[in-house]
């Protein structure tokens, strides 16, 4: 049995979000994996919400209350910013699946992070200020 | 090299059979210029003779010696203690990941071994047989010459490094699918079917952990990518070929 402890084993997920050890490409595939996660579970809680809409108007204005408050729109930057980084970082994963910059994907990566970070903060100064 | 000698602390994973893993901790005094795996073979000589660990070679060349060291990849016999440690510090030496531990610091390397052969790669190649390959249509040939396939030494440092290969134990893994690479699909068609599955080049996750770890530059996630190209190119064609 001993054998089994140091085998793969699909139980053994959360070693996908271990970043000892990581290099650029392994902080790349956590981020991913996390942005993917919280997208997946933005997608069931978006779902949730446009139920309400069965409830009827007072039901939806009640939400419309909540969705105003800081908390909240804190919460849709998070979602926005998951899609950025998400989205982002896909690129760098088609691009290098085909043949481009293969051997550059380390500065590939810190560059579309770059990109993201300013669209993360113009979002965030628009979403708050506007 | 330098004369002044480090202490440091020898932190080793000991695992025996019906044991649970622990950590065993060995002082001593190390030259800094000397590698890791003199250090881990000074505890089999003068400390504890039932610690269990693979190497021979001690020039990188046979791959037995690949090991966690402070939680990266490393080929212990051209580590040296320097570049991971500091004098008065902690040395965690554990087996590699993703493989079954045989003991202590040892694991079980055979499926890997069976695999590579699967696709046809050769752990040696006669000299005439070992010329430069030809460069994949997607690299520079300039640079690609001194990448070879044929310098892989088997040591399962990419396989350890991959955290796609953490959760399945069907997964090629990026040793295995950069032989393919190397035997391409135009000299060995029926590698497509082995390659292109669930387990196989689809899995990795281009993290690049392989890359970042070999030992001998052989750069499997580079190979992986060229081959999904190829794949791609292969049922790209079969679309248009008459039944």
């Amino acid at each position: 049995m001993e054998k089994q402890r140091n085998h793969p084993s699909p139980l053994k997920f959360w070693l996908w979000f271990n970043p000892i050890g990581r290099q650029a490409g392994g902080w790349a595939y956590i981020l991913h994996r996390i942005t993917a996660l919280g997208l997946t579970f933005y997608l069931y809680l978006h779902l949730i919400v446009l139920g309400l809409l069965a409830k009827g108007p007072d039901g939806y204005d009640q939400f419309l209350v909540l969705a105003h408050s800081p908390l909240f729109v804190f919460g849709e930057l998070l979602v926005v910013a998951a899609g950025i980084l998400h989205g982002l970082n896909g690129m760098r994963i088609a691009l290098t699946t085909l043949g481009v910059s293969v051997t550059r994907q380390k500065q590939l990566f810190f560059g579309l992070m770059a990109i993201a970070a300013i669209a993360i903060l113009v979002f965030g100064i628009r979403m708050f200020t506007v | 090299m330098s004369p002044a000698k480090w202490n440091i602390i020898l932190k080793i994973h000991r695992q025996k059979q019906g044991e649970a893993p622990h950590f065993e901790e060995f002082p001593m005094q190390v030259d800094p210029d000397e590698y890791v795996l003199d250090a881990v073979e000074r505890v089999w000589a003068f400390m504890d003779r039932s610690l269990c660990f693979r190497h021979a070679c001690h020039h990188s060349t046979c791959g037995a010696c690949g090991m966690r060291v402070n939680d990266v990849e490393k080929l212990t016999c051209i580590t040296p203690i320097r570049e991971v440690t500091r004098d008065g510090a902690t040395l965690k030496v554990e087996p590699l990941r993703n493989f079954p531990v045989v003991s202590d610091l040892a694991v079980d390397m055979g499926t890997f071994y069976s695999r590579m052969e699967t696709v046809g790669a050769r752990a040696v190649l006669p000299v005439s047989e070992a010329e430069i390959e030809n460069p994949p249509t997607t690299w520079d040939a300039d640079e690609s010459q001194y990448i070879r396939l044929a310098d892989c030494i088997e040591c399962g440092l990419c396989i350890s490094a991959c955290p796609a290969a953490a959760t399945s134990t069907e997964y090629l893994g990026p040793a295995v699918l950069a032989g393919a690479q190397d035997q391409g699909l135009k000299r060995n068609l029926k590698l497509l079917e082995l390659v292109d599955s669930e387990d196989g080049l689809w899995r990795c996750h281009s993290a690049f952990e392989c890359t970042a770890v070999c030992p001998s530059f052989v750069d499997p996630a580079r190979r992986i990518m060229d081959l999904r190209m190829q794949v791609i190119e292969e049922r790209f064609k079969r679309l248009f070929r008459k039944p």
